[in-house]
């Protein structure tokens, strides 16, 4: 199947030629970033982590998202799903090999990065984001590329793949769980030391992939003639909107807990976010931009006449995919190290380096994705003609 | 697809699915270390711990770098250029930012932006040691939380977990900063995190940590909390002191004197 990912018309080649180039140059900056240190980045001793971790935090969601395609399809025989469960599957696959990817790249000494293997740690929650992620990106590429080779061959596919399709579902929750444990779990950063952090990351999740589902069921539409099925981006809204309703109402658990109780060391870091500390203001603007565009996608989605219109929903879903972005994939991480444990407002901004990196990384993902949807397409295509 | 290539796929595969399931396994097996018949005058049983005065500290440490200048540079500590890529493994800062829940409005006049020497706790409960996905960092037998600089990956998980803030990545290449280097101790890499081990490679010697020997004014003390006849012991049961952070359970060993 894979040679179909090689035939494809002239903007297939430009788009292919355009990934490859930004991965190109997001390469030579990492290069850089290895020879000179992580001091290229933004990133300081007070906040130690920065866009890489957040994007991983962010991609997860992303990845742990096909659940939302594969639970109503194989458990509730959503027939609707059919065409596209193949697409959330390859999208997790894309996700989790760009959450790889941004943990490399925020590693201090890659070359190390076996040492996780040769000195396995399982009180640690990265050894268990790191089973656990593998065992679902190894699920998604053999389940969806098995169940496309049956389709192809119009044969049913093999028996052994059903448990596996089963187990994926527990295991979609598990990876967003012990990715919320790797923050949650830390007893001196009052704003991740949440128990609601592994349920707000899988709602914000559950609505982030589908909007990003759907769009991409619009490009490809668009672009390669094929069409997901007016029932089926439906269907999705649907998740999103539940996921979406779900997400804001987690994150005013979170405000009233917070701003109820008043400990200044949760407090503190929604005071940074919202209102600024002093001069410290970096994230406020994004943090306002993030809640009330996540409020316009929620009622543009709540109200079935936006909701039924195709070109309000893709509006919803870009708005559902920028405030998650923002919230998940950048003010979480960010806004946890300010004030610093010793009080200090240190802020940080994503050097020039780091977002050439990050951006590479993104292009890294959309050229697998790209391939990967090729070759589901084109298999669909040929048995549909 | 043809059946040689299939086969190929299958068995590297297996064999990828194979080699993890073993990292796994040992990681359960782990833990065996330390099953050597130990050394008579080894340091097992002895418990670590260091007494700060502040009281004293508004004088002695007003101005005055010793303990500071010692440690980094017995242990080539890198005087970075930026604030942002700062490595430090002791240092000062105010009464209010060592113990921000013990701070209020009527806080004594004397005792407000009162210097407070901060460094590793060496947490009985170090949560540090916890996070780290390598044990490139652990608690060692006699309570020290010391490091492994060749094993650390600098996926500074152990920099987000610690409540104290008393971790430092190397952002940069550290030999560059160094003024002289202490032949007997290692510099690092880049890339690696580094903390204040407790000068276990003094105390091998029967030496006490250099901050401590540097310290003239008897802010630091020093000493075994198993051996009642310590300093550190006559302090604990003098004084009321206090920890950094009692509250989220782990167990500082450094104590301060108010």
């Amino acid at each position: 199947m894979l040679e179909k990912a090689l035939k494809g018309s002239k903007g297939y080649a430009f788009w292919i030629v355009a990934l490859l180039a930004i991965i190109v140059i997001g390469g030579i900056f990492y290069l850089q970033q290895l020879s000179y240190g992580l001091g290229l980045t933004g990133m300081s001793r007070d906040v130690s982590w920065g866009l890489y971790i957040a994007q991983f935090t962010f991609l997860v969601g992303i990845a742990a998202s096909a659940v939302m395609l594969v639970l109503p399809y194989y458990l509730h025989d959503h027939k609707a799903f059919g065409r596209i469960t193949i697409l959330g599957e390859f999208l997790a696959v894309a996700a989790i090999i760009m959450c790889i990817s941004f943990v490399i790249v925020d590693l201090g000494r890659p070359d190390r990065v076996f040492n996780l293997l040769l000195h396995p740690t399982p009180n640690s929650i990265l050894f268990w984001d790191m089973v656990v992620l593998s065992g679902y990106f190894l699920l998604n590429i053999v389940i969806g590329w098995v169940v496309l080779n049956a389709e192809r061959n119009e044969v049913p596919p093999p028996g052994w793949v059903k448990p596996l399709i089963y187990l994926s579902i527990p295991w979609a929750v598990s990876i967003h769980t012990v990715t919320a444990f790797l923050i949650s779990g830390m007893a001196g950063r009052g704003f991740w030391n949440t128990a609601i952090m592994a349920p707000r990351f899988l709602a914000s999740a559950f609505a982030s992939g589908p909007a990003l589902l759907i769009l991409f069921a619009y490009v490809i539409r668009r672009f390669a003639g094929f069409d997901a099925g007016r029932q089926a981006i439906q269907s999705l809204a649907k998740i999103v909107t539940y996921a979406m309703v779900i997400s804001l109402f987690f994150l005013g658990c979170e405000f009233f807990t917070v701003f109820y109780t008043q400990i200044p060391d949760h407090m503190n870091h929604f005071i940074y976010l919202y209102r600024g500390i002093g001069d410290g203001s970096n994230l406020v603007p994004f943090a306002w931009l993030s809640g009330i565009t996540g409020i316009l996608a929620t009622i543009l989605l709540l109200v079935p006449k936006t909701r039924n219109n195709p070109k309000i929903l893709g509006a919803a879903c870009i708005l559902v995919f920028l405030s998650l972005w923002i919230e998940k994939g950048f003010a979480l991480i960010i806004a946890g190290f300010i004030p610093s444990p010793m009080k200090k407002i240190m802020e940080y901004a994503p050097s020039g380096v780091e977002i050439m990196i990050t951006l590479g990384v993104w292009a890294l993902g959309l050229l697998i994705l790209t391939l990967l949807y090729k070759i589901a397409i084109s298999v669909k295509q040929e048995l549909e003609l | 697809m043809d059946e040689s290539r299939r086969r190929f796929l299958k068995i590297i595969g297996l064999s990828t699915l194979g080699l993890s399931g073993t990292a796994v396994v040992e990681a359960f097996a782990a833990d065996k270390a330390d099953r050597y018949l130990s050394y008579e005058q080894a340091f097992a049983g002895k418990k670590w711990a260091m007494v700060i005065d502040l009281s004293k500290a508004a004088q002695a440490c007003d101005g005055c770098r010793n303990c500071i200048d010692a440690c980094h540079r017995i242990h080539n500590v890198p005087d970075m250029d930026l604030p942002k890529n700062e490595v430090k493994w002791i240092w000062k800062d105010n009464f209010e930012h060592a113990f921000p829940a013990q701070t209020h409005h009527y806080l004594e006049q004397n005792y407000q932006g009162r210097p407070s020497i901060v460094l590793c706790n060496h947490c009985d409960n170090p949560p540090c040691v916890r996070v780290c996905p390598t044990k490139a960092t652990f608690k060692r037998a006699d309570g020290i939380v010391a490091m492994d600089y060749h094993r650390c990956i600098g996926c500074r998980y152990c920099m987000s977990a610690c409540p104290y803030g008393s971790r430092s990545l190397n952002w940069r290449d550290p030999r560059e900063f160094l003024n002289e280097t202490n032949k007997e101790f290692p510099t690092r890499t880049r890339g690696v995190v580094e903390k204040c081990n407790f000068c276990v490679e003094r105390l091998a010697q029967g030496l006490m940590p250099a901050c401590v020997a540097a310290c003239k004014e008897g802010v630091l003390s020093f000493g075994d909390l198993n051996d009642p006849a310590s300093d550190v012991s006559a302090l604990l049961s003098k004084h009321h002191t206090i920890r950094r952070k009692p509250h989220l359970g782990t167990q500082p060993r450094i104590y301060y004197i108010v």
